[in-house]
């Protein structure tokens, strides 16, 4: 019996879907509405991922890039993480989807749908470098809790949108703003609907930056459904759970926004540093605003063997939070001795940057290049993990790869 | 009549002989699978493809792995499948290599933040079950590069 309900429901869906969509509204259809499968099997296929892409859980979804994926200079939705805390939202529509404005400090609510955003307001495209908090949690001893990130869980792509400036300029905002929080249309794991799975925001002086969006393309195209279609936050630089996915709401607040994920633990570290493993107190920690500096080696994959005499080009990108990557050094004896290779500019602010070099080695054997990058105060990369803090944030440490000579 | 009035009309046109069309194809399908395959449900051969459908039985172990998640078949396996993989996968479990005092702060905190039910008597068997079968690994300050892929580079 099953089988046959099978076959009559799918016959039904296929010319529901002939008649309803290709014909009559095939002209006003949202290019995302896909009767979501959400249980498919095949994530790679669900979110048009790269098959060496890592998924670190399922549920929610949280898949991370290697290293050698994220060679491209703008990062393709192939090779972009997913982080989610809560259930993708399903049948969004971005004709009918409105942004709402409200909070202690807005003079007025407010709404736009993302036409009046378009039209009302003038479009920026910046490539913005998102990292999660908690990239390389993997590492840290003794373990966070958590997604265990690698090195995957960061990506530079252009985003497209109206600044969140203008915006709340034409709302109207109270002098006593301190912070916006967003509100978005994910649910909670729990399926508790008064439950929000994230909301998180930014201090004022980051949400009147420049290039902090309210973006609805990413690369030139709708955001992909899994990075926050049809409208998202995208604050570069700092920690990617800030710019919220599927936004459908800002509270503009006179008080740091206190959404869910903005206390306790998450996306928290010490505000002075402790010793691995140490208890901290729930006042003693302080949020994570810029990232900090670091860099990846995306060509070669880990793992060359080249011939006796061969030379190895290396390449990669650098990036640093709100600074810029002042200094690109690579070392091929564990940081005895260093070589600058040159970095170039970035494209704009908060954008990532590339290197490169090309490598002779003195003789055969075993190898590891280890890449450090310096931000624009001096400050770099260390080789070792960074200070332990109990989630295991923002792991810095080089990124290196083995090769092997003749 | 504007231009979008005419468009309606003429789709609704379209629409209709449409709705005929596939009610006829519908109708046709229905009575032509009825006749190929209604009596297959005595079949032997449909006894196997239900076996296909109904093979999903959340109990299932195979090699010392419960399949439905992954985990590890040990004491304290039941318990756990059904308090720690409802809301969120198993994945996340055995990712994280905790001991038994972090992993009753991090229970503490699901039932803070994350609506996790009291588990009275079964959290002491689940944190059995996870520092036995997932106990923390020391990776000091930094770890050698392990399960390197080697391959030629030309």
């Amino acid at each position: 019996m099953q089988r046959r309900k099978f076959v009559q429901k799918a016959t039904l869906a296929s010319m529901t879907a002939l008649l309803g969509t290709d014909i009559v509204f095939g002209n006003t259809l949202p290019d995302h509405y896909l009767p979501l499968g959400l249980q498919d099997p095949d994530p790679f296929k669900m979110f048009n991922k790269n098959k060496e892409m890592v998924i670190l859980n399922d549920k929610p979804w949280n898949i991370e890039a290697q290293a050698h994926l994220l060679d491209d200079k703008i990062t393709p939705n192939s090779a972009m993480f997913i982080r989610n805390n809560g259930l993708v939202p399903e049948d969004l529509d971005a004709t009918t989807w409105t942004l709402a404005f409200d909070g202690e400090s807005v003079k007025q609510s407010k709404s736009y749908t993302i036409q009046e955003l378009k039209s009302k307001f003038k479009t920026h495209t910046y490539q913005l470098t998102l990292e999660c908090g908690g990239n390389g949690r993997s590492e840290f001893n003794p373990p966070a809790n958590g997604n265990q990130w690698t090195i995957g869980a960061v990506s530079s792509a252009k985003w497209t949108g109206v600044r969140l400036r203008d915006v709340l300029e034409d709302v109207g905002v109270k002098p006593d703003a301190v912070y916006i929080g967003y509100h978005a249309a994910d649910t909670h794991l729990s399926q508790n609907p008064n439950t929000e799975p994230i909301s998180r925001g930014v201090p004022m002086s980051k949400a009147m930056q420049d290039e902090t969006l309210l973006a609805f393309q990413m690369n030139g195209a709708d955001i992909p459904l899994a990075h926050g279609y049809p409208l998202r936050l995208v604050a570069g630089g700092w920690p990617a759970s800030v710019s919220g996915k599927w936004l459908n709401r800002i509270s503009v607040r006179n008080i740091v926004h206190d959404g869910e994920k903005m206390d306790g633990d998450s996306y928290r570290v010490p505000c002075e540093p402790v010793a691995p493993g140490e208890e901290v107190e729930d006042e003693e920690m302080c949020i994570i605003e810029s990232m900090p500096v670091k860099s990846l080696i995306t060509y070669p994959k880990s793992g060359a063997m080249l011939k006796e005499g061969q030379s190895l080009n290396i390449r990669g990108h650098a990036w640093a939070g709100e600074l810029e990557v002042a200094q690109m050094e690579y070392s091929i004896d564990f940081g005895a001795t260093w070589k600058d290779c040159p970095i170039e500019k970035p494209v704009n602010r908060l954008a990532w940057q590339h290197f490169s070099a090309k490598i002779d080695f003195p003789k055969n054997g075993y190898y590891e290049v280890w890449a450090r990058a310096t931000d624009a105060k001096g400050v770099s990369q260390p080789m070792v993990l960074p200070g332990w803090n109990p989630k295991g944030y923002l792991n810095n440490a080089c990124h290196r790869i083995a090769v092997k000579i003749g | 009549m504007s231009e979008q009035n005419k468009f309606w009309k003429s789709s609704r046109r379209i629409y209709r002989f449409l709705i005929v069309v596939c009610v006829l194809a519908l109708v046709s399908g229905i009575v032509i699978f009825y006749l190929n395959y209604g009596d297959t449900d005595t079949d032997k051969n449909a006894e196997n493809e239900y076996t296909t459908f109904s093979d999903d039985d959340p109990d299932r172990i195979e090699d010392g792995i419960h399949v439905r998640t992954g985990l590890v078949d040990a004491p304290g396996l039941q318990e756990t499948v059904n308090n720690c993989t409802s809301c969120h996968s198993a994945k996340l479990v055995m990712q994280n290599r905790m001991g038994a005092e972090r992993w009753h702060a991090t229970i503490r905190w699901m039932q803070k933040t994350q609506n996790l039910w009291p588990l009275g008597e079964n959290e002491a068997i689940i944190v059995d079950y996870l520092v036995t079968n997932y106990p923390p690994k020391s990776k000091g300050r930094r770890e050698t590069l392990a399960d390197v892929d080697w391959y030629e580079l030309r």
